[in-house]
């Protein structure tokens, strides 16, 4: 089923351990995004399915067939580097030739094939220019051109778009994703930008210490992250210990430490301990006026701390008896440090892990 | 600031009168009228400059020392380049041992390792005067070259290797269409650097030297034991001017600034 199939794939480096029996698998035509924070395994993992490290155990299913120990030049895979890697003294066309011309493609297809590539790319007038006299976003895209004209099994990108101003980078980001979708070329894109990944990915698998920690669509790792980690990851900032009361099929029942009732969806229950961690972002936490007609259910009392402005709204560091939480409020009222306030946590908006 | 850059001048002045002043008193004597080196001349002529192209023993070692430092660096391009690109390149046991071993002879004093490879090359293996005098130069530059290669390899990003080795060419292809082309002025840099200390070179040719077979330096060593005429002025400022005609086309090609990177 899968084109791309990792099996209990680990990777050392003498003591150090990046990726133990790690496993993953992607469908054809899919865009997958690897996110994680510096030194999760990520560009280790896409570098050992493009063939620059090799796995000190596990195997390398592509396509039915064990590239496990495939070298890289045979792989027919496209890699787009973090630093464009570009050749520096050849010009944009002979870049974008270079895979065709070592194929022993016939010159005029060479040349047809890369105009067609580079109009794609929007750098059709600029053939005859060398790398350095192209700026950041332009060389971007002749690394993508060079990787896509060999049309390539899969296509990797290391943080293609790092190196790019922000502007920039959600224009290049479409425009992939654009150009992924036309040749529906199966591809794995690392970023530590979750916006980016979250934006241009069918599939996104975060990571942590060399361990996916949840491959699902960006919508539900967004909605409804699987552990800690991904919650934190993706906004959840607030973490309260809650225990079980009683489960039930649509709506269940938790405690807080301090004998607070809070009722939570149970399709946003991911775990199956006892105590369990309830996670809401700052904006989904509610101010409500203190002895308002809200029942005491999913509430907290809080006093006001620290507060600062985020340009959309007001952020405060509300100390609670459960803790100190990141509460986001409107630009409406600013609450003054020392206010007593409640708060009140959506039940559908927490999730458990 | 200012008493500072005062004093930083007159030191500078200082430092060049004193590199250049020795260059100057050997330029005019060269075309003094005088038989013997006399400062200042008396007189203008160009008889010992004349004089260098009678000494047929000249003519004879500036060939063999265009020779030796022509062939000797190729050698040591052959091994150096290949030695530099493995030791920037892979990480691998012994590798800082190795490192040491390429560098020894710039460490080791000059006239030690000359006098080693007169014991080993010309007495323990009986190699003939010119191979071993080949061997000998060989040796001593190849440290520079593989000093110079392997800093112009640093500054070439590893990645645009990779990125020609994922679209097709396998390792040693690349090292050819994708990283010799980059590299070109290091090597240009390289050959130049090991030319110049190679014709330069004293303390391993004085041992390396035979019948028939010496170099110009050690040739112009012995002609100053025997005539104190000028003709040795007259052939230092050529060797000066040669010099500085590399140092020209070094500074037009690649700018001088690559060798103090």
């Amino acid at each position: 089923m899968a084109l791309l199939n990792l099996k209990d794939v680990s990777v050392a480096y003498g003591d150090n351990v990046v990726l133990k029996d790690f496993n993953l698998n992607i469908k054809k035509g899919d865009l997958v995004s690897l996110l994680g924070p510096s030194g999760c395994g990520k560009t280790t993992t896409l570098r050992l399915i493009g063939g620059f490290i090799q796995a000190n155990k596990g195997k390398f299913i592509f396509n039915d067939k064990d590239y496990t120990k495939v070298p890289v030049h045979k792989r027919e895979f496209g890699f787009v580097f973090q630093s464009y890697a570009l050749f520096p003294h050849l010009s944009v066309f002979d870049n974008v030739a270079f895979g065709l011309k070592l194929r022993k493609t016939p010159k005029g297809e060479i040349k047809k094939r890369v105009m067609e590539m580079l109009d794609i790319v929007g750098l059709a007038d600029y053939s005859k220019r060398y790398p350095k006299e192209l700026s950041g976003g332009q060389r971007q895209r002749v690394a993508l051109a060079r990787a896509l004209v060999i049309k390539p099994d899969l296509l990797l990108l290391d943080e293609p778009l790092s190196n790019l101003d922000a502007k920039l980078r959600v224009k290049m980001r479409v425009g992939i994703r654009k150009i992924q979708k036309e040749l529906n070329i199966t591809t794995v894109y690392v970023t530590h930008d979750q916006e980016e990944c979250f934006s241009i990915s069918d599939k996104v698998a975060v990571m942590n210490e060399g361990v996916i920690e949840h491959l699902d669509t960006p919508q539900n790792i967004y909605d409804n992250p699987k552990t800690e980690f991904v919650a934190n990851f993706v906004g959840f900032e607030n973490f309260i210990d809650l225990s079980l009361q009683s489960k039930n099929e649509d709506i269940s029942t938790y405690n807080s430490k301090n004998g607070r009732v809070f009722k939570v969806k149970s399709t946003n229950i991911n775990s199956n301990k006892e105590t369990i961690k309830g996670a809401i972002r700052p904006e989904e936490i509610k101010i409500v006026n203190k002895g308002g007609d809200n029942k005491d259910e999913n509430t907290l009392d809080g006093i006001v701390g620290i507060s600062t402005f985020l340009g959309k709204e007001y952020q405060y560091m509300v100390d609670t008896e459960v803790g100190k939480l990141l509460v986001n409020g409107n630009t409406n009222k600013r609450y003054k440090e020392g206010e007593k306030v409640k708060l009140y946590l959506p039940k559908e908006k927490m999730v458990l892990v | 600031m200012n008493t500072k850059s005062r004093f930083l001048t007159i030191f500078s002045v200082l430092v060049y009168t004193f590199l250049i002043f020795p260059l100057v008193i050997i330029t005019a004597a060269a075309f003094g009228a005088n038989d013997y080196l006399k400062f200042p001349p008396e007189g203008f002529s160009f008889k010992w400059v004349a004089n260098i192209f009678e000494v047929e023993m000249f003519i004879r070692t500036f060939k063999i020392s265009i020779e030796i430092a022509v062939f000797g660096t190729f050698l040591a391009l052959l091994i150096g380049i290949p030695a530099a690109y493995i030791l920037s390149r892979y990480q691998f046991k012994g590798r800082n041992f190795l490192q040491g071993l390429f560098l020894s002879p710039v460490l080791i004093p000059a006239i030690v390792f000359g006098f080693s490879l007169l014991k080993f090359l010309i007495i323990k293996m009986q190699f003939p005067v010119y191979t071993s005098l080949l061997i000998g130069h060989t040796v001593v530059i190849l440290p520079y070259i593989i000093r110079v290669i392997s800093s112009s390899l640093e500054s070439f990003d590893y990645s645009i290797e990779e990125a020609a080795v994922s679209l097709g060419a396998g390792r040693i292809k690349t090292f050819f269409i994708i990283v010799l082309p980059n590299i070109t002025s290091g090597v240009i840099a390289a050959f130049i650097l090991a030319f110049i200390n190679s014709f330069n070179n004293v303390p391993i040719s004085i041992f390396l030297t035979g019948p028939g077979v010496s170099t110009l330096p050690i040739q112009m060593m012995s002609y100053v034991e025997y005539y104190f005429d000028p003709t040795i002025a007259a052939l230092s400022v050529i060797l000066m001017l040669m010099t500085a005609i590399l140092m020209f086309i070094i500074e037009r090609t690649l700018g001088l600034s690559f060798f103090t990177k």
